[in-house]
């Protein structure tokens, strides 16, 4: 498995927030050796504590002036036909409303079958059903468009520095970015938009990409490895890369983006079209009642020989209030919101099934770096050898680390600094030769006049001291031993054939991680840790950091191999994955998030982008995807509920001449049989409108078993559904009386 | 209710769950095909149908040649019954001389009995000849019930297998379900109604000299059949009877299978009210169990199916609690009797009439027994009546038009009544898994987009029948009806609510006609066949699935909560797609009488 040497990838942002200690700058080969190393910066305050939270959430306000006043406008732009019909549901109600229309001006003409102004009232209000329903949908896309609108302003045309040959002296010729096409090789330079997506073939340069991550800290961008691939609408703010372009126009990652985000390719995900199937059978029933109950009206007139044929006009009204038209309205909305949550969580899915897959998620593949684990290991603890005092290996080891930029390296001097007091020492001052970590020597160290002190793995070290003629002592092995059972890794220090003792290097496990992960186990996903590390050490850090299980010594194909048994065992997998290497698992992944700083490799094959590469972010991702589930299943059970009340209103109302007696089913007591029809139309398209806010932020989610969930949202939304519209009828009843309005 | 009405209920459920609980695992074994103690006895009948039937039961069927086996099966069934019913004049075994069914009505009674509704636009005993009784609607009452459970357990094979498209062999599970289930189940009870008075034999009517000879006044008519009236008014001849017809037949071997297959189609026109048909109170118990066995114990072959007793509990469970309060009103309802005759005082000391409604209830058997025959005829798709539910009270009678309003699914049909339950379920899985946030699943198979549209069907097809049928036959003048009004309604509501689902019962005082003939038969066709094939290529796509495993993030399916769910979604797509017929029915019919 890759080793993951660069501290910044993962938690790049966090890290960064506020003060950006350049960690990530450091990785670049330009900038190596050239620094002075500051020993006691490492680490921000916020990595310190490691705490593991969701932050840069950007969240819009609900009703957005500018927002709401476009989506009226759409609301009303969008009543024509061909965009009603692809809503079924919606459909009938827009016909409905039209044959009342036709009603009412029948009645104008004076042969209407019932009075103008009642068949003109009921009409209106089917009107404001239907607009509503479309209100909700434009809201919906209004804001996923101002999202879009912030990334196409990224996105003009520049000029372009095209060049012969991946070289940057070679010949340049200057072309629009429009027209440069897959293969291209161009030039940028301090200064430059970056006019393609593209893969940086030479050079590194420091890279602004806010316009599309938001983040204000530049990133490194690199030829080679992982982090070469770039952005177009992106700016270079110093040196220069040669790029290889990776997309035709049209075709590039922020085009994508864009589309996504207005809606434009949105496609009906699998549970919305099993749940169209469910409403659209509900309609027809509801349908085949209101139609034949004509004909029973007729019957049952020349039985009792009392009273009219029920209207038409009332029976349009039966059939739009009983139709399920709340959730029908707020169908789309829902959907396009879901997306748009991802979005403010700063993850673009490039497809609604893969939000709902989010939710469906029920195994995690973590990587171990920088995911459970803060990037690197820290020095935790010296053991010191017998007779050996423990001050005299904590200055034997810092010494040996104060030229060792790695981040254990560091570590070590920090460690020694705050337990013993060691300040850090200059090694110039010193006068000391560095000696460096070779593949050959398999250790690192410094050597200060005759003092030569080494640090290295226990195999390496034992080598030294015994070529040496040294005895390496039985206590420094068993200390060895007991530190890699607990997941450590151990370094051996020796002076001289002296061996000092062990320092314990250890995985820290971030903070609030378990919570995490009980969360998830309490939602019913299994957390698989991925690690390189021997099972040993794996097994002691998936303990303490309590995943439910681990692969070790990993493998690109291991990783494979688990995702496609697990699939194959009924499972949906989702990953976090960031190098080209993880391409193959995160293809096969169900829900696959690409980190944006990873290559253009590992973006191609996921079917997310987060925008903060936080590998953490998977948990909101299946959150999300959960709570677009749930608010489609709440406001369905909802829609349905609400029927039962609508019901004691219009058939008394509807029958009253023909059955006084049914008057006795009128126990919410409403005024008249036009007062009862009228109110609960006006409910049925208000309360779309009230639960537009739900629909578009969406129910509220806690992890919690199913069955927890279940009863909750039965008794909000189902029980609740049954009452609300007793209430609300009624409400509007009396509105209507003390208007005078029936 | 008294204490000793309250008992009988309870004794008789008590006792059913003693029974369909070993019963209900013994059908498991048959349809897993595993060795039985009957199979040694009836092993070499079962070779043999497959060696004359050239069936190699090793072979398996996908859904499409299941369907199609039971299609074909049951329309090649269907035509001979026809015939039979056609020629039974020239056939033997018509001692009494029966002559030909008419077309519409034997086109009405085939598809009726092999729909396993047993609709009766007929009386039995004036009707078909011996033959017709024996070797057609017999035999199919066997057959119809077979099939049912043959359906059902393709479907619960499809929830239960993994990755494949084979559901199981139609001809294999048919044999088995009749050789081991349906013939030894029935052959007991033949013989415990022989041993209490009911009639087998191939003898003709026997005439009975009466004790006491009755007589009526008959109006005259002529030849043409015109009453001849003097100054007026109709001429009547005074008629004495001293004889009464006694009808006979083999009835103890059809009686059985009508009570255990949910067919419910009488021998006699008055069915199970007839002394014959029911001659005890110890059969009315008998027959009272046999109605809700089977379908009942198919819960348990359910749970041991899929290798989990809870699930079938949970279904059987939601379909008790569908019942329970139904009974209760039907019970309570017959018990307090009309208010209007309540208020009438007889005799010279005030006593009331105040024992409840017993029009049109057998005195044997009274209110409870009357009442919960009615109940659980409708919550089970037998059909068969003990009392006339026509006469019952405006509610009381509402009940087992509700009962069957709900689908047939509360116990519902041998096999049937399972799978529209199962529809259900997955309906209520549905709605529920989203709201939980997961894409739905039920026994580890995702519910999507295809069960659905399966789902659909089967949900909207029966009340399509319904009041489409019901809307025709008012719009055509509603004739037939033996009362005015909101009752006649009632009477045509039910009449089409009883064929479209398959139940078979009657309100009674509905008289037949050509187009309610043709159209119920239409209804019952469409009401079986239509729900039967959904479930099929319900249960072939299941099958073709992978099983996801049970984690704290499934919704579990067979906890209290969800069988609340389930009942819910059954009784609200119930009550939103008949509350406006039955408030036109039933239930202005009660307010009129309340308020009176």
């Amino acid at each position: 498995m890759r080793k993951k040497s660069n501290s910044g990838r993962g938690i790049k942002n966090r890290a960064g927030r506020g003060k950006k200690k350049g960690n990530s700058t450091k990785t670049g080969s330009s900038t190596m050796g050239t620094v002075k190393p500051k020993v006691d910066v490492r680490v921000s305050p916020e990595q310190k504590r490691g705490e593991v939270k969701m932050e840069n959430i950007k969240t819009r306000k609900l009703f957005e002036g500018k927002i709401t006043r476009k989506a009226i406008v759409e609301a009303f732009k969008k009543l024509s036909p061909r965009h009603m019909i692809k809503n079924p549901v919606m459909f009938t109600v827009y016909v409905g409303s039209i044959l009342t229309t036709g009603l009412w001006l029948q009645a104008l003409s004076g042969q209407g079958e019932s009075q103008p102004g009642f068949i003109f009232a009921v009409s209106l209000w089917l009107w404001f059903t239907v607009l509503f329903a479309n209100f909700a949908e434009a809201m919906a896309e209004g804001r996923g468009k101002a999202q879009a609108d912030t990334l196409r302003k990224s996105r003009q045309e520049v000029k372009a520095k095209k060049l012969a040959k991946a070289d940057k002296d070679s010949k340049q010729s200057e072309v629009l970015s429009g027209d440069l096409r897959k293969g291209d090789l161009v030039l940028v330079e301090a200064g430059d938009f970056v006019p393609a997506d593209g893969e940086a073939v030479v050079g590194v340069a420091m890279v602004d990409e806010s316009a599309i991550t938001g983040e204000s800290a530049p990133v490194v961008r690199e030829s080679g490895g992982d982090r070469s691939a770039v952005t177009g609408g992106t700016k270079v703010i110093s040196d220069w890369l040669v790029i290889k372009v990776s997309s035709d126009p049209g075709e590039s990652f922020l085009d994508r983006m864009i589309s996504m985000v207005e809606g434009a390719k949105r496609q009906k995900t699998p549970n919305e079209i099993a749940l169209n199937i469910l409403l659209a059978a509900l309609t027809i029933v509801f349908l085949i009642v209101c139609a034949t109950l004509l004909p029973y009206s007729i019957y049952s007139v020349a039985a009792s020989g009392a009273g009219s044929v029920v209207t038409v006009t009332v029976l349009v009204a039966l059939f739009v209030c009983l139709a399920p038209t709340t959730i029908g309205g707020l169908l789309s909305a829902i959907g396009i919101a879901g997306m748009d949550r991802m979005i403010q969580a700063n993850v673009i899915a490039m497809s609604g099934r893969a939000v709902e897959a989010a939710g469906d998620v029920d195994m995690l593949l973590l990587d171990k770096t920088g995911t459970i684990t803060l990037g690197n290991r820290q020095a935790t603890e010296f053991i010191p050898a017998a007779h050996v005092e423990v001050k005299e290996l904590a200055e034997a080891a810092q010494l040996s680390s104060l030229a060792d930029e790695t981040p254990e390296g560091r570590s070590i001097v920090v460690l020694a600094k705050e337990k013993y007091g060691l300040r850090g020492q200059d090694i110039q001052e010193l006068n000391a030769t560095f000696v460096p970590f070779t593949a050959q020597t398999r250790m690192s160290g410094v050597d200060i006049g005759k003092r030569m002190i080494r640090k290295g793995a226990a195999e390496s070290i034992e080598k030294y001291v015994k070529d040496q003629g040294g005895k390496y002592p039985d206590d420094v092995r068993a200390g060895v031993e007991a530190i890699a059972r607990r997941g450590g890794t151990p370094l051996v220090v020796t002076e001289g054939k002296t061996v000092l003792g062990v320092i314990h290097l250890k995985d820290i496990v971030k903070g609030g991680i378990q919570e995490r992960f009980a969360e998830l186990r309490r939602m019913g996903i299994k957390t698989v840790m991925i690690t390189g590390d021997n099972p040993l050490t794996a097994a002691a850090i998936a303990a303490e950091a309590g995943v439910d299980d681990f692969l070790a010594q990993a493998t690109p194909e291991a990783k494979l191999k688990l995702i496609r048994d697990s699939q194959a065992g009924g499972r949906l997998v989702a990953m976090a994955g960031d190098g080209t290497n993880d391409a193959p698992a995160l293809a096969q992944a169900d829900v696959a998030v690409a980190m944006n700083t990873g290559t253009q490799a590992a973006k191609e094959a996921g079917n997310m982008v987060d925008l903060d590469s936080n590998p953490t972010k998977l948990i909101e991702v299946v959150k999300i995807g959960k709570q677009l589930l749930m608010t489609r299943g709440s406001l369905t059970t909802f829609s349905i509920a609400n029927d039962v009340a609508k019901y004691f209103a219009i058939i008394p109302a509807a029958f009253a001449l023909t059955y006084p007696e049914l008057d006795s089913l009128n126990i919410m007591r409403l005024h008249s049989s036009q007062s009862a029809i009228l109110s609960a139309v006006i409910f049925n398209a208000v309360i779309i409108v009230f639960l537009v806010p739900l629909a578009l932020k969406g129910v509220r989610y806690r992890p919690a078993s199913a069955s927890k969930l279940l009863q909750d949202n039965f008794l909000i939304y189902g029980v609740g559904g049954l009452i609300v519209p007793f209430l609300g009828i009624k409400f509007i009843d009396v509105i209507l009386v003390a208007l005078h309005l029936v | 209710m008294t204490s000793n009405q309250w008992l009988q209920i309870i004794a008789y459920f008590v006792v059913l769950l003693a029974l369909a609980i070993p019963l209900g695992i013994y059908m498991g074994k048959v349809y897993e095909n595993k060795p039985l103690f009957l199979s040694k006895l009836f092993g070499w009948l079962e070779k043999l149908i497959y060696k004359l039937g050239g069936i190699h039961p090793e072979k398996e069927m996908d859904w499409k040649g299941y369907a199609l086996s039971m299609l074909l099966f049951n329309i090649v069934g269907g035509l001979i019954l026809y015939a039979m019913e056609r020629f039974q004049a020239s056939l033997p075994l018509n001692p009494a001389g029966q002559s030909a069914v008419p077309p519409d009505l034997a086109f009405n009674t085939a598809i009726s009995f092999i729909t396993n509704t047993n609709w009766q636009f007929y009386g039995g005993e004036s009707t078909m000849s011996y033959l017709t009784q024996m070797a057609g609607l017999a035999v199919h009452n066997f057959l119809c019930a077979a099939s049912g459970m043959a359906t059902l357990v393709a479907l619960i094979r499809g929830i239960v297998r993994k990755e494949t498209k084979f559901l199981g062999n139609f001809w294999v599970d048919m044999t088995r379900g009749t050789l081991y289930i349906l013939l030894p189940l029935s052959l007991i009870f033949t013989m415990i109604l022989i041993q209490q008075g009911t009639p087998q034999t191939f003898g003709n009517t026997v005439n009975a000299s009466l004790v006491q000879p009755t007589s009526y006044d008959q109006p005259v008519t002529t030849a043409a059949g015109v009453p001849v009236t003097v100054d007026g008014k109709p001429q009547m001849t005074h008629v004495v009877v001293t004889e009464q017809p006694i009808s006979l037949g083999p009835v103890a071997s059809q009686e059985a299978i009508k009570m255990l297959g949910t067919n419910g189609g009488g021998y006699f026109n008055v069915n199970s009210a007839h002394p014959y048909e029911n001659p005890t109170p110890f059969i009315d118990f008998l027959e009272l169990l046999a109605i809700l066995l089977i379908p009942a114990a198919l819960c348990f072959t359910f749970g041991s199916m899929v290798k989990d007793h809870r699930q079938g509990w949970a279904i059987l469970a939601a379909m008790f609690l569908l019942l329970a309060p139904m009974l209760y009103i039907c019970v309570q309802q017959e018990q307090a009797g009309n208010p209007l005759l309540n208020k009438l005082t007889m005799g010279t000391h005030g006593e009331t009439l105040a024992d409840g409604n017993m029009e049109g209830k057998e005195v044997r058997f009274g209110i409870v027994n009357s009442s919960l025959w009615a109940s659980i005829t409708t919550a089970a798709s037998n059909g068969s009546v003990n009392a006339m539910h026509d006469s019952f009270t405006p509610l009381g009678g509402m009940v087992p038009m509700w009962m069957i309003m709900l689908g047939e699914v509360s116990f519902g049909g041998v096999g049937s009544g399972l799978y529209g339950m199962l529809a259900f379920v997955i309906l209520a899985v549905f709605v529920a898994g989203l709201m939980v946030g997961r894409t739905p699943e039920y026994l580890g198979k995702k519910i999507q987009t295809y069960e659905m549209k399966m789902a659909s069907i089967m949900i909207l097809i029966p009340p399509l029948l319904v009041l489409v049928c019901t809307a025709v036959a008012v719009a055509t003048g509603g004739n037939g009806t033996n009362n005015p009004g909101a009752h006649g309604f009632s009477e045509l509501l039910y009449a089409f609510d009883s064929m479209s689902n398959n139940n078979g019962s009657a309100f009674a005082g509905l008289s037949a006609t050509t187009l309610y003939n043709l159209m119920g038969g239409a209804a019952m066709w469409f009401g079986r066949f239509w729900l039967a094939i959904p479930v099929l290529a319900m249960a072939g796509s299941l099958a073709k699935k992978k099983a996801v495993p049970e984690s704290a993030g499934t919704l579990p399916t067979h906890t209290v909560l969800f069988v609340v769910m389930l009942i819910s979604t059954v009784v609200i797509v119930g009550a939103l797609t008949f509350f406006p017929a039955l408030a036109l029915g039933p239930i202005v019919e009660h307010l009129k009488m309340v308020r009176m």
